[in-house]
Parts: C-alpha cells; structure tokens; sequence
C-alpha cells in the first residue's frame, strides 16, 4: 500500500488518456450489467425460489389442459403436502399492448404453496372469501395506477363467459408484494378465483392448465415427479412433471439461446476494451521507460515495478467497472420501462457483481502483464541511454 | 482550393504512417466493428422475424376469429359458422366452383429443439381440403400431400430443420398415436415452422368438434370490406374478421419492439465506449506527429487543413471498422436461422436478414463516431501553440 502514490501518479501522468480509457471501461461494464440483467431473467426467473414445487402439465403440451380428478389422486401421493392449480386465463386490459399473466387459481393452496408471496392478514381473508376477487401484483399497480377497492374488467380473449359477453368483472382485494430478499414473480402478475373462472366459461367445465405441487422433502422431488407421471401413464390425460426451476429453463429457452446472443455480444464489447485498455497501458509504460529505468537504479526490484504496473491496470478496471456496474444499476430501471410488461424488471444482482469483479481482474492482468513483463526485462543501462 | 490540396496532402502522411501507429488504430477500426456487428446481428434479427411474418399475410386474404380473441389458439369457430364464413360473399371461387375457404385447427404439441434438446412448442395446424390451393407460396418440395382422414403429417421445410425427428418417413408420437411424415413443404413464411394434418384427423386424435380459425381467398383485395360487412350482418356469427396481413403484422409487433429496445440500448452504449476509444487513438496519433505537425504549420499549413486532414484520417479508419463489422455480420448472420416463440404460442422459424438497408444506416453510426472521434484531437492539434510544438513539447 505504500506504493499507491505511485500507482496514481502513473496513471495521472496522461490525464487525459486515462479518463479516456476509464470511460470506455465504464461503457463495456454498463452493458456487461445491462445484458447479465436479461440473460438472468431468461435463464433462471426472477424468483429463485420453488425448489420444493413441482409443475405438472399435459405431457402433449403446455396448452393442453388436465382433469381437475387428478388433484385429488397427486394429493394422495405419499410426500406431497399440498396441491394447487392455475388455468392461464389470456385476459385483457383495455389493450393488448398492456399485456400481463393472468392466472385463475386455487385460491387457499395458491398462497400457501407460494409464500413469497407478501399479504396482509385481511387482504388473504378478502380473496378467499369474495368470489369475484382478484390479487394484483405491486408491479402492476405502479403501471395501471389501481387500488384496493376498484373494480377490474379483462376482455377475456380466450374464454368468453355465460353472460354472453367477453368481459370479466373482478374485485381488486389485495395488493401482492415481494419480500426483501426474494422477488416473487407474482409482483408482475393478477391472480383471481378458480372457482368463478370455472362457473363463469363456456367451455372446458372441470379441466385445470397446470398444478403446482409442494413436496416434503425436496431431495425427493424428482422421484415424487415420477410417481406422479406413472399415475396417469397410458390414461387419457398424460402429464410431465417437472421442478419450477426445470420448467421455467425450459420456458425461457423457447424463446431462443439468449444465453448465446448475450455471450456474443460481450465477447465484442470485451475484445474492444482489452484493444483499448491494453493499448493505453502498453504506450503509458513505453513513455515512462526512462522513469522506469530509474526506479529500479533506485533500488526497486523487477518484481516490484511489474506489481506497480500491474496494480495500475487493475485500478483503472475495477475503478471503471464498479462505476460501470453502479450506472447500469441506474439505468436498468429506464429500460425495465420501455419494456413494459415484455420482461419482468430487470436488476444487477449479487452474482452479476461477483462475476464482473472476477471480469474486471481477468482483464487487468491480461492488460497489464504483458507490458510488465517488458518492463521487468528492462536493462537500466539500454533504457537510460535510449533515454 | 489550397487548404483541400494541404489537407489531402497532410491526411496522406497520415494514412501512409498508420502502420507505425498499428495497436492504436486498431482500437478505432475494432471498436467500431463491434458497434456495426452488433447493431447489424440484432436488426437483422429483427428484420427477418418481421420479414418471415409479413410474408406470411396478403391482402386478399382474411382471417376470421371468434369475436375477441386475439391468436388463433384462443379463438373457436363452430362447424356450422365456419361453413357460413366459407359461404359469404367476397370469397374466391375455386375451379370446382365451391369457396377457396379453410377451416382450420391449431394445437400446440411438444418436440425437442435440435439445438437444446428441450421441448419446445410446434405448431400443428390442421386444415381443410382446399388450404394448399388457397396458400399460393405454399409448395411440396419432398414426398406428397397428406391424404384426407389418415394419420399423415406435411412438414413446413423449417420445422424438419429446427425440430427433431420430422424426417420424411419418419413417425411422431401426437396424441398418443403414430403420424407418418409423408411430405416437406416450402412456403418461405410462418407456415414453414409449423406441420400441417388433414382437420379432421387432427380434430378426432385431439376429441376436438371445432375449428380455430377460417381463412378465405378473397375475389381482390377490395372484397374485403364486402366480406366483413357481410359477417358482421349475420345475427347468427360473432366473429372478428381481418387481412391476413395485418394480422401477421400485429402479431411481430411485441418481439419487433423488444429487440429495437435491446438493440438501440446496446448499440448506443457500445458506441459511446467506442468514442472514448476513438478519442484516445486520435489523441495519441496528433500527438506522435506533433512535431511534424507544427513544422508543416509554420511552412504555411493553414489550422484549417490540419483539422480537416485529422478528420480524414479518424472517418478513413472508422468506415474501415464500420466495414468490417457489417462484413463480418453479414457472413455469420444473413440466412442464420432461429426459432423463437411467436404468436400462438409456438415456435417461428425465421433467418436473419442482412440487407444492404441495415449496413447503410450502421455506416451512418461509424461515420458519426468517426467524426465525434476526430474532431477534438483534430482542433487541439491544429491549435496547439507553434513554438512549444516545434521544441517537442
């Protein structure tokens, strides 16, 4: 530490170069935090929780629906504590582009097999007494400026009701929340009552999209999955049972290898700043060969000039990639909007920030061990003279 | 005139030294690569899914949906309205006389993707007699036709490539049965992503007594609003009816926005870092050739014609970049083919398309980052004072 001076007064030699280079090392880490926002997203979900739910859907495919007799047979599995269901509801508010999941729900097991899910004592007491009530995510009331209290109609687009019409009138009675720690997906998402869904369409009387299963123990959940798909193996109605993590994988990979475009993407942004970085300190240490010669006539060993040059590389990354990371962090919320309701909001979470410092000290040392080793060759006598 | 004929003159030495300088024009030729790849990978994305939708509608054909559904998966049409849909007027005749109508039935069923191995959703449409004949793009390009009634599947050409196990001759599980792959089929539009049945076998296979959607050729474009007119004066139907075309068009409008978002943030991003590296090469290039500069200057260079050679020099190396980034877009990406979830519910094939539009308006970004790039080291070196210039500092 007592070298740090040196450290910056090497890189304050070419201010202006410096800034330069800082600011290309904050660009290429504002993306990096951008696109590792949207690849979590893609890859994981939002919410990391559910490793003890399973999701069950028709083994033809997600669309198809299931026998609302099944639930009783997969709650009679032996470590299944509890099973809830969910039809796909496709509603609509006021136009199609304020698109949002809606989902009719078991109402009690709904909320007990997902408690990331934060509500008030009275606003669970609410949705599970009033038939025509609804649960609106906090993401939602930020976007559509609803309240506990109003009334919700949804043009329903794939189930028109018995009333003749395809609107569907719902009680907003709670408002779901995420808690500190963990996302529930339900922010973005309005939950209503299975059993009013169910008396209100035309058709499909009876029959769920998909159930959601809590298991004991969750080091058992792949063998209960298959207990469960044996179950109604060869019947009408076959399933495919999976961990929510599998099936939201398997979900976000429809959507194609985002993994891959992101990856392509940094590749080009991180060769540009190696080029960039790397040139800098390349000319900054050819400039100073002299300055260099002369510390080590002062006694300064070879190792110690290549750690200095070295540790200027890694100031100037981790300097600019922790600001970067900070200003996507900023700016993340910005995009989240213009992308209304296309993507759950997106974040810079503890593992983009763990895997850009491992980035920010990869590239340091690609950047600056190669002119430090030039400079830990250095012959004081050939430099002074050229010097 | 002179100060044109300097600055040629001064942009030349430059360009002729540049080898000298070879790590640190790279940054700008490089940086400005990723900035013109990248922009031009993601709106070619964006180009050939609308494309590959566009495509796919005309606009003497129209869809019919039950009143209030948006996608053909949430819509349902009895058998009794949709032969009165075939029956209204506006609608084409065939050769035989009878309506070029197709009652049509889309399931979602499950495949593996070839390149993950995970399921994904493929759309199975099952459709009526005279759909290959209303369908004009859509050709057989390998086996035959399905024939009516049987378990017999014709396959869309970009199914057969992103899907396994759709080989001609092959057998897929659907339903719990066996269908046999009897024919590819090539249209060069949504369809070719999905795989087509007979109707009616898809409808007994999947115990389904309705149909999805109607689709009609029309006797010219203008028929349409007969035909609409005509449905919605019909108490006994309560249907949405639109051109094919601007149904498709509506259906790419969600993906078409998240990658312009995507793609614009990217790309400005990248593009502000690719500045500050142009910045600090042309920084580094007038001050190399400070001394050079200054001699040239007090011979009589006007500052005029320094300015404008340094610009030549930073726009020479960042049309260069903006080159290689399209050239290397256009060889990996034009033609590479994805799938995406689309409308439905289920899968799109789709190819990238890199046009000579797209490279155009990424030159523009090159040239703008050039100009940004070299204008301030261009005015500090046409400024700088002469006589410390001249001594080398």
């Amino acid at each position: 530490m007592k070298y740090a001076g040196l450290v910056i007064a090497g890189l304050l030699r070419h201010r202006s170069r410096t800034l330069l280079t800082f600011a290309s090392v904050v660009a290429a880490f504002v993306l990096f935090g951008l696109l590792n926002g949207v690849r979590t997203v893609f890859n994981e979900g939002p919410d990391t929780s559910g490793q003890d739910r399973l999701i069950v859907t028709s083994r033809l495919s997600i669309i198809q629906p299931l026998p609302y007799s099944q639930l009783a047979r997969i709650a009679a599995l032996e470590g299944v504590t509890q099973v809830a269901h969910a039809n796909w509801f496709g509603g609509v508010y006021q136009d199609r582009k304020n698109f949002f999941p809606n989902l009719a729900v078991s109402p009690e097991a709904w909320l007990d097999t997902h408690p990331e899910i934060l509500l008030s004592p009275e606003e669970r007491e609410a949705f599970l007494a009033t038939r025509t009530a609804a649960l609106v995510g906090e993401d939602l009331v930020a976007r559509f400026g609803w309240k506990v209290g109003d009334k919700l109609p949804l043009a329903g687009t794939i189930f028109p009701n018995n009333s003749g019409s395809n609107t569907w009138t719902f009680d907003i009675v709670g408002v779901m929340r995420s808690g500190a720690e963990q996302r529930a997906r339900a922010a973005g998402e309005m939950l209503f009552r299975y059993d009013y869904f169910d008396e209100g369409r035309l058709q499909g009387q009876g029959t769920v999209g998909w159930y959601v299963v809590q298991v004991e123990d969750p080091a058992r959940s792949g063998e209960i999955a298959q207990a469960i798909d044996a179950l109604f193996r060869n019947s009408d109605a076959e399933t495919k049972t999976q961990s929510e993590k599998e099936f939201n994988l398997a979900f976000a990979k429809q959507f194609g290898d985002i993994g891959l475009i992101v990856a392509a993407i940094m590749a080009a942004v991180f060769f540009t700043v190696l080029l960039v970085t790397g040139n800098t300190m390349a000319q900054g240490v050819r400039e100073r060969t002299g300055d260099i010669a002369i510390l080590k006539t002062l006694g300064f060993s070879g190792g110690t000039v290549c750690a200095l040059i070295v540790a200027e590389a890694m100031l100037l990354l981790v300097a600019g990639g922790a600001a970067g990371l900070a200003l996507a962090e900023l700016v993340l919320p910005a995009v989240s909007n213009a992308l209304r309701g296309q993507l759950p909001p997106l974040e810079v979470g503890a593992g983009t920030w763990l895997t850009g410092l491992g980035l920010m000290l990869a590239l340091a040392l690609l950047v600056g061990l190669p002119p430090a080793l030039g400079a830990l060759r250095l012959k004081i006598v050939d430099a002074l003279a050229r010097a | 005139m002179g100060v044109l004929r300097q600055a040629g003159a001064l942009a030349w030495t430059g360009l002729s030294t540049l080898h000298r300088r070879l790590g640190s024009s790279l940054v700008i030729v490089v940086g400005i690569a990723g900035v013109v790849g990248v922009l031009v990978s993601l709106l070619a994305m964006r180009d050939g899914f609308q494309a590959t939708l566009a495509a796919t509608g005309r606009v003497d054909e129209a869809i019919v949906l039950r009143g209030g559904a948006n996608s053909e998966l949430s819509s349902r049409l009895t058998r009794e309205e949709a032969t009165l849909i075939a029956e209204a007027p506006g609608v084409l005749g065939g050769p035989d006389g009878r309506p070029l109508a197709s009652a049509e039935v889309v399931v979602v069923v499950n495949l593996p993707k070839k390149a993950t191995g995970t399921d994904s959703n493929v759309e199975l449409r099952g459709v009526g007699p005279r759909a290959l004949a209303l369908r004009g793009q859509v050709r057989v390009v390998a086996g035959r036709p399905f024939a009516a009634g049987r378990r017999e599947l014709l396959v869309g050409r970009g199914a057969v490539a992103q899907f396994s196990g759709l080989a001609l001759g092959s057998r897929v599980s659907l339903a719990g049965e066996p269908w046999e792959v009897v024919g590819v089929f090539a249209s060069g539009d949504a369809h070719e992503s999905e795989v087509w049945a007979d109707a009616e076998s898809v409808q007994s296979a999947y115990r389904r007594d309705a149909f999805q959607s109607v689709r009609v050729k029309l006797t010219d474009a203008r028929a349409f609003d007969t035909f609409k007119a005509a449905l919605a004066a019909d108490p006994r139907l309560k249907v949405d009816v639109e051109r094919t075309r601007d149904y498709y068009a509506t259906q790419s409008q969600r993906l078409r926005r998240l990658i312009e978002v995507l793609a614009t943030t990217v790309a400005i991003i990248m593009a502000i870092g690719a500045t500050f590296g142009a910045l600090n090469t042309m920084y580094a290039a007038v001050a190399t050739r400070a001394r050079e500069i200054a001699i040239l200057r007090a011979l009589g260079f006007t500052a005029g014609a320094v300015v404008l050679a340094v610009m030549i020099e930073a726009v020479a190396l960042a049309v260069l970049g903006g080159l290689l980034g399209a050239a290397i877009a256009w060889l990996v990406f034009d033609n590479y083919t994805v799938s995406t979830l689309g409308a439905n519910f289920s899968q799109v094939v789709f190819a990238f398309r890199v046009t000579p539009g797209l490279i155009l308006d990424a030159l523009r970004w090159a040239l703008a980052i050039g100009v940004l790039g070299g204008l301030l080291p261009a005015l500090h070196a046409a400024r700088a004072p002469l006589t410390s210039a001249l001594r080398g500092r």
